[in-house]
């Protein structure tokens, strides 16, 4: 098909993570001293933890050291301390920091760090130190091709944040989602594809077309997605390595909510016939299907649990737009949201303690979170229309489309607490974001 | 958009069979600029449509429908001369191409009776005419759930084109949920006039 002259597949270069230099960090991660300047992401207040994150040495030493600033001040979790505000200069990552140069300007961790280029290969050491403490909590090494930079930078992110929340981080991942343009009457929908931060965007597609609710396999670099034309709807399969792209087959009406299994070995979809929408599951290897789902109400947006065992969907079965849940072979089906208002879009969170959803109450949109069973619903977000929630791999963060009124679709994030909303570092226009899982 | 007397004078100009027929051209080959100004005619055309239809005394097509052996009658509005019995001028123009539906239902209003029994006796009269109907709703809902309720809306219009004798191998359908809305507007009116079916011609008119 033509649309795949429009493809530009990001190639995706291994990058290696040496464990070379853990040096103290391993005995001194387990000292008590260390967890004082630790984050609690689940606590009702968090204070964000102030950080120091000087131009790294060397080679796009400055540009890493920005791109891991962005992404710790995003996460709402720290609050990097200004260069100009820094009295030692000039760090060395062999050399211990001057900790009462640091103390004085009340940083509580430092991220320092030294790129060097060798034989075509950027290898950037850095470390990460609690003030405090006077101890190093990180040691660590990456290697990659130069034009990497950046992924290295979401590495370094990534192990900052684990090391000192406890979560595994969430930077070095992607989002795929559909990038508007034009008015409100005809607008073109084409799929896109960008770092979270919002850097390399591209397109997949030619806006040829309508596109919709594109979601990451969880095991590959593989999205799914439905597109929309008058002839009417499909679903593929892209793999962003390859570029190759295939349809996973021609139903009798429209199908469309692809969204794979935790394994990636099954996509569970809808489709509609008759006017009447009902879930069923594809085995992607035997391309056999299997209806899941036969109530004359709409089933649709079907989200598996990380274990694939159960699937959340969405149902009108009982009058209005609700909650269920269902083993993934259909049976034990069960309501789980008994709040009022309307309830669509559930998506499981990959760790599994909630599934967040889109809420429609006395004329606003909401973005919420429940457990599996319906209990603890949270409302995180309020707005004219917010709706199609993505998880951050760690199950922390989610990012959904917000629209005002009248407005284009905005990418938002907002973290499971509901403290930490804001607008994603992405310029244009987008919605049905889908996050991807942490790349390799 | 609020309706107003240039409805008619605006879908005379021609902007609608232009449009409509470019849609039988091979769409694999029609490519961005040829797309763009299909779409934006038909968009003018079906805005000023929607906002005759809305009005309590609707415009032309929306009214109670012409008897049985009904003649289109080229001429009889204003600029009318132009319109040729059996086009997709004709039919957009003298019977209505759209009917509308309340909130999160997808049931036929009385309102809409009348256009569909037009409807499909137009196209008992003009039996090569084959048509699609597409479900549309507005964009007070969630997007995947709004193309099950569109789907459900142009059900419901074909099984109601199919109960007056219209063959069901003419009619297709499909559902753009929220994502083709006639009115850019955020009332209550606007809302309404995007929660439609919409019966589009795609092959065999005049």
């Amino acid at each position: 098909m033509s649309a795949l002259k429009e493809t530009r597949p990001m190639r995706l270069k291994a990058l290696c993570l040496a464990l070379a230099s853990l040096m103290l960090a391993t005995a001194s991660v387990a000292t008590p001293a260390a967890a004082q300047i630790e984050i609690d992401v689940n606590k009702g207040e968090v204070q964000p933890l102030p950080i120091a994150i000087p131009a790294f040495g060397g080679t796009r030493g400055a540009d890493i050291a920005q791109v891991i600033t962005g992404n710790l001040e995003r996460s709402g979790l720290f609050a990097p301390i200004g260069q100009q505000a820094y009295i030692e200069k000039g760090l060395n990552v062999a050399v211990q920091p001057r900790f009462p140069d640091w103390k004085a300007i009340n940083a509580q961790a430092l991220v320092n760090g030294q790129v060097t280029v060798e034989g075509g290969r950027l290898r950037v050491d850095f470390r990460l130190w609690d003030i405090y403490s006077e101890q190093q909590l990180l040691g660590l090494q990456f290697t990659s091709t130069p034009e990497n930079w950046r992924r290295v930078a979401h590495k370094i992110s990534d192990a900052v944040y684990e090391r000192l929340t406890g979560e595994k981080g969430y930077f070095d991942t992607r989002i795929v989602f559909v990038s508007e343009t034009g008015g409100r009457i005809n607008r073109t929908k084409t799929l896109a594809i960008m770092d979270q931060d919002g850097a390399n965007p591209s397109y997949l597609t030619d806006g040829s077309y309508i596109v919709m609710s594109p979601r990451f396999s969880a095991t590959s670099q593989e999205i799914t997605y439905m597109t929309l034309r008058p002839e009417g709807s499909a679903i593929y399969l892209f793999n962003l390595e390859t570029a190759r792209r295939e349809s996973i087959g021609q139903f009798p009406g429209m199908v469309y909510a692809p969204r794979f299994s935790p394994d990636g070995g099954r996509v569970a979809f809808s489709v509609e016939r008759g006017g009447n929408s009902d879930i069923y599951v594809m085995n992607l290897k035997s391309r056999a299907s299997a209806r899941l789902t036969s109530d004359p109400g709409i089933d649709t947006s079907a989200s598996f649990s990380p274990d694939g065992t159960k699937i959340a969907f969405n149902s009108d079965r009982g009058g209005s737009p609700q909650l269920y849940i269902m083993n993934s072979d259909g049976s034990g089906v069960r309501r789980i949201s008994y709040g009022s208002g309307r309830y669509t879009t559930p998506v499981w969170s990959p760790v599994g303690d909630f599934i967040a959803f889109t809420k429609q109450t006395g004329g606003e949109f909401h973005i919420g979170v429940m457990r599996p069973d319906g209990s603890d619903e949270r409302l995180l977000t309020t707005s004219y229309l917010d709706e199609s929630p993505t998880w951050a791999p760690n199950g922390r963060v989610l990012m959904f489309s917000r629209e005002t009124s009248g407005g284009p679709p905005r990418l938002w994030t907002v973290d499971v607490t509901g403290r930490i909303l804001r607008p994603a570092p992405y310029p244009g226009s987008g919605s049905d974001p889908a996050w991807s899982p942490l790349l390799n | 958009m609020s309706g107003t007397g240039k409805c008619r004078y605006r879908l005379v100009n021609g902007a609608v069979g232009a449009g409509e027929t470019q849609l039988k051209e091979k769409r694999d080959m029609s490519f961005s600029t040829k797309h763009a100004l299909r779409l934006a005619l038909v968009t003018t055309a079906a805005l000023s449509m929607a906002a005759c239809a809305s009005k309590p005394k609707p415009g032309p097509g929306v009214g109670p429908g012409p008897g049985p052996g009904y003649p289109s009658q080229p001429g009889s509005g204003p600029g009318m001369g132009a319109v040729v019995p059996g086009s997709i001028q004709d039919f957009v123009v003298n019977i209505g191409d759209r009917v509308y539906f309340d909130f999160d239902q997808y049931d036929i209003r009385s309102d809409a009776g009348p256009v569909l029994d037009a409807q499909s006796q137009w196209l008992m009269r003009y039996p090569s005419v084959q048509v699609r109907i597409e479900g549309n709703a507005d964009e007070r809902g969630t997007r995947e759930y709004n193309l099950a309720l569109g789907a459900r809306r142009a059900n419901s219009v074909r099984e109601y084109l199919v109960s007056r004798g219209v063959s069901p191998a003419r009619i297709s359908t499909v559902s753009f949920g929220k994502e083709r809305p006639i009115d850019p507007g955020t009332s209550e009116d606007a809302y309404q006039r995007n929660r439609n079916g919409h019966t589009a011609i795609t092959g065999g008119a005049r």
